[in-house]
């Protein structure tokens, strides 16, 4: 007859599954986790497992010189860990042996589509950029969607890190006052850089058509501008000209167009509509129909997360 | 082209629009707006079903100015316009009936955000419903994963934080092999397009080459999906997830996130690698003992679950696993139930999400057993859902779980000989479990007797949103459990318009 366990908490098929559930308590096994029976409790001293020093037993449980079962087992995880990564690398690096060469020109990713892309993409779309062509264009679904994952990701941040307003008046006293440090060679410097900066990403986007750049590299490029100024000036001169407002409006509005655009694109597209976006002539600025909105609307969204990012995470608000 | 042959594509991007717009917006103003259009997209869903079951051949719809390989596509066939039906029914019907918990768990300047999420979450599930295209495929599980550790963390307390790291953590992991595959997939076909791919890879099966990496692209696709989807091992993100995030959040993901990632898997296995190379690479055999390994462990936990929401969640766990069970038959009967099992498991786990919130409304907000004794005659209606959800997960027949049950006891009688007896055996020990572990918890709200003294006398009115949602998914349950015949007809063609 089987012993009857009146802790099957503590069994071991029941510690292998709480530690495959991910439940495994940091207390587990290593003190008495039974209720304290009836008689046990005196006075106002109640069973609590929240009272237990938790802080105690979790340095006694780091403290691996001590601890040898926690040492093992950390060690056993680490060595596991390391043979499934080998083991990863190892199959990719075997699979990778058998896939076509880089730069074989009989690969089978030199077929008909990359032909198109590069030999009519021009023609078709009109852009002399034959990425912008094929991000923006040939493939322009994707790259509504990849936008849309940045909006997604600047949610998530807020979401995460934005404070209350009456936290930010809080924060003012202390974090803000020494901010940002007047550092005379810094302040001069960006005085100096900051319009080029910009200038260059402006360029960058509405060249996107023509030279190798784009929404994306250009929208970095001013992002990184305006992290420059804010850095240097603080958040009271950078509010003067973008705060939470503009950020919402110049959001909202970029992604609004754009979407617009694309549904207009697409309709157009399917069903066989002649599109008003003609494509021009290549090597204009003015050329390649949509490409060039387009362009500057991912620029703005993109100079807008960036900026959202570091606003977020340097100060919980814009 | 007929004006009906868009509406995939205006779904999909009227609720990214629906999105954006709601950024300035407050609260209330992007509450009306995301429901507006989610009822929007059901009613279009709905009506490309009919179409197409009018017309009786799916459609490709082309996202641009130029056709397939050169540029994106959609496709619509019977199967995904249904499950666009039944995910947007069910997304709306989560947000009604958890719609006042919304506006009380989240902080007030963040309402607003919540509706974003799942505006995003809900184009991204129709983008992975209708996608021809595995790139693009990808783009919008990185929309799905994103917003979804979004509808996780946005209550903003210590447990769902901690969930919802860990589910980018798992997410994450599983979004990597995917994009791997892809990437190789890539390089040996040169396409991305799912046709394409697939006359490709007829090739390359016939001539032989490049058998390791394709290998290697069905290993890792399959392994990083039902990662993402919560398979056996992989769950371990699951119970806090759904135990601590508001419960629109919880009854949205626990029916819908890890089923569009099962369903992209079986679309993948029918058109981008093929059925019989899948047969043939074993890929399913795993899944197969993981889908059983699941079916048993989930519900042992579920058994050990000291909590109502962790015992739904470990039920999923069982769930997912009769699913990959019926996926590992590598029969079409077996996918037939699997996917009838996707829609069973869909309108009922957010049943009991939602009533079991009404039952721990009804206790003081406690969601340990012993403070929810009784709870079902202080909330008669959230009592009456949560058995009628049990009891179709138990499977009781004129539920939609029995029918579930039953494709895949016959599914199984049918396949192959070697899978059958271990099939059937754990159906039925599964089974057995999930009837301790639901009627357990439906006795113990049903007992009048020992409920605690403080909560006696509370009787909870459910908001018309709750009452609403609660009794349209108990006539979903019904409707699929009495009508399937006609339901697992349209699966059936819908996959025979796969192949």
């Amino acid at each position: 007859m089987s012993r009857v366990r009146d802790n099957y908490e503590n069994s071991r098929f029941r510690r292998l599954l709480r530690w495959i559930n991910g439940e495994t308590d940091p207390l587990e096994g290593k003190m008495e986790m039974k209720p304290l029976r009836e008689e046990e409790l005196k006075g106002e001293s109640v069973y609590d497992p929240d009272r237990i020093d938790r802080a105690r037993v979790e340095r006694y449980l780091d403290d691996v010189e001590r601890n040898t079962e926690m040492r093992a087992f950390r060690v056993v995880y680490r060595l596991g860990s390391v043979a499934l990564c080998l083991l990863l690398i190892a199959a990719l690096l075997y699979a990778v042996s058998w896939m076509p060469a880089v730069g074989d020109a009989n690969a089978p990713a030199n077929n008909e589509v990359s032909q198109r892309y590069v030999e009519q993409g021009l023609e078709e779309v009109g852009a002399v950029n034959m990425v912008t062509n094929m991000i923006l264009s040939y493939r322009g679904f994707d790259t509504f969607g990849e936008t849309c994952v940045l909006f997604v990701a600047a949610t998530c941040v807020i979401v995460l890190l934005r404070r209350r307003r009456d936290d930010i008046e809080k924060a003012k006293e202390t974090d803000w006052k020494y901010e940002p440090k007047p550092d005379a060679i810094l302040q001069q410097v960006t005085k100096v850089l900051t319009p080029v900066i910009f200038l260059f990403g402006v360029y960058i986007i509405l060249n996107g058509n023509l030279s190798p750049g784009g929404g994306f590299s250009g929208g970095a490029v001013i992002g990184a501008g305006l992290i420059l100024y804010v850095t240097t000036f603080g958040f009271h001169r950078t509010q003067r000209f973008f705060n939470e407002k503009t950020y919402d409006c110049v959001k909202v509005g970029a992604l609004t167009l754009y979407s617009i655009t694309m549904i207009y694109y697409f309709y157009t597209g399917a069903n066989g509509i002649a599109s008003l976006f003609g494509t021009g002539t290549a090597g204009n600025i003015l050329s390649a129909g949509m490409l060039l909105p387009i362009n500057i609307f991912v620029g703005l969204e993109v100079a807008c997360t960036m900026y959202c990012f570091f606003a977020l995470f340097r100060r919980g608000g814009m | 082209m007929n004006f009906v042959q868009n509406f995939p594509c205006f779904s999909i991007v009227l609720c990214m629009v629906a999105g954006i717009i709601s950024t300035p917006l407050k609260g209330k103003g992007a509450k009306r707006v995301t429901l507006f259009i989610v009822s929007l997209v059901a009613l279009l869903s709905f009506v490309t079903l009919l179409y197409i079951l009018f017309t009786g051949t799916g459609f490709t719809y082309t996202m641009g100015r130029f056709p397939a390989p050169w540029g994106n596509e959609l496709r619509a066939g019977l199967l995904e316009s249904l499950l666009a039906t039944v995910f947007s029914l069910v997304v709306l019907c989560s947000l009604l009936g958890g719609m006042d918990l919304i506006f009380t768990d989240i902080a007030e300047d963040k309402v607003n955000l919540y509706f974003i999420l799942v505006d995003l979450l809900l184009s991204s599930l129709l983008a992975i419903l209708y996608t021809n295209d595995l790139f693009t495929a990808y783009v919008f599980v990185e929309i799905n994963t994103i917003s979804t550790c979004g509808l996780i963390m946005i209550r903003e307390s210590g447990r769902s934080l901690i969930a919802a790291t860990r589910y980018m953590i798992m997410s994450l992991i599983g979004s990597g092999l995917f994009l791997i595959s892809i990437a190789m997939l890539y390089g040996v076909t040169g396409n991305l397009l799912m046709e394409y791919i697939h006359v490709e890879i007829l090739e390359l099966a016939a001539s032989g080459q490049y058998q390791v990496p394709l290998l290697v692209i069905i290993s890792f696709c399959t392994v990083g999906l039902a990662i993402k989807s919560g398979l056996y091992p992989f769950h371990s993100w699951m119970p806090d997830a759904y135990g601590y995030a508001t419960i629109s959040s919880s009854a949205i993901l626990s029916s819908l996130v890890s089923k569009s990632y099962i369903f992209l898997l079986i679309k993948i296995f029918y058109c981008v690698i093929g059925f019989d190379l899948i047969v043939q690479s074993k890929i399913v055999n795993v899944l197969f003992v993981f889908g059983l390994v699941g079916m048993i462990m989930g519900s042992v936990s579920a058994i050990m679950a000291k909590e109502i929401y962790r015992m739904i969640a470990y039920s999923s766990v069982a769930q997912i696993g009769y699913i990959y069970m019926g996926i590992g038959l590598a029969t079409e009967a077996g996918m037939v139930a699997a996917v009838f099992h996707i829609l069973t498991h869909a309108v009922t786990k957010s049943l009991l999400f939602l009533s079991a919130k009404g039952l721990n409304e009804a206790s003081g907000r406690k969601r340990v057993y012993p403070a929810l004794q009784g709870a079902a005659f202080r909330n008669p209606l959230a009592g009456a859902a949560f058995l009628i959800g049990s009891l179709s997960m138990v499977g009781i027949p004129t539920l939609a779980g029995f029918i579930s049950k039953l494709l895949f006891a016959t599914a199984a009688i049918d396949g192959s000989q070697r899978k059958m007896l271990p099939t059937l055996i754990v159906l039925e020990v599964s089974t057995i479990l999930n009837t301790i572990y639901f009627l357990h918890t439906v006795v113990r709200i049903y007992t009048p007797v020992g409920a605690p003294e403080e909560y006696k006398d509370v009787r909870i009115h459910p908001t018309p949103g709750r009452i609403g949602a609660l009794v349209a998914l108990i006539l979903m349950n019904f409707g699929l459990g009495l009508f399937s015949q006609p339901i697992t007809d349209l699966i059936r063609a819908g996959i025979e318009m796969f192949a």
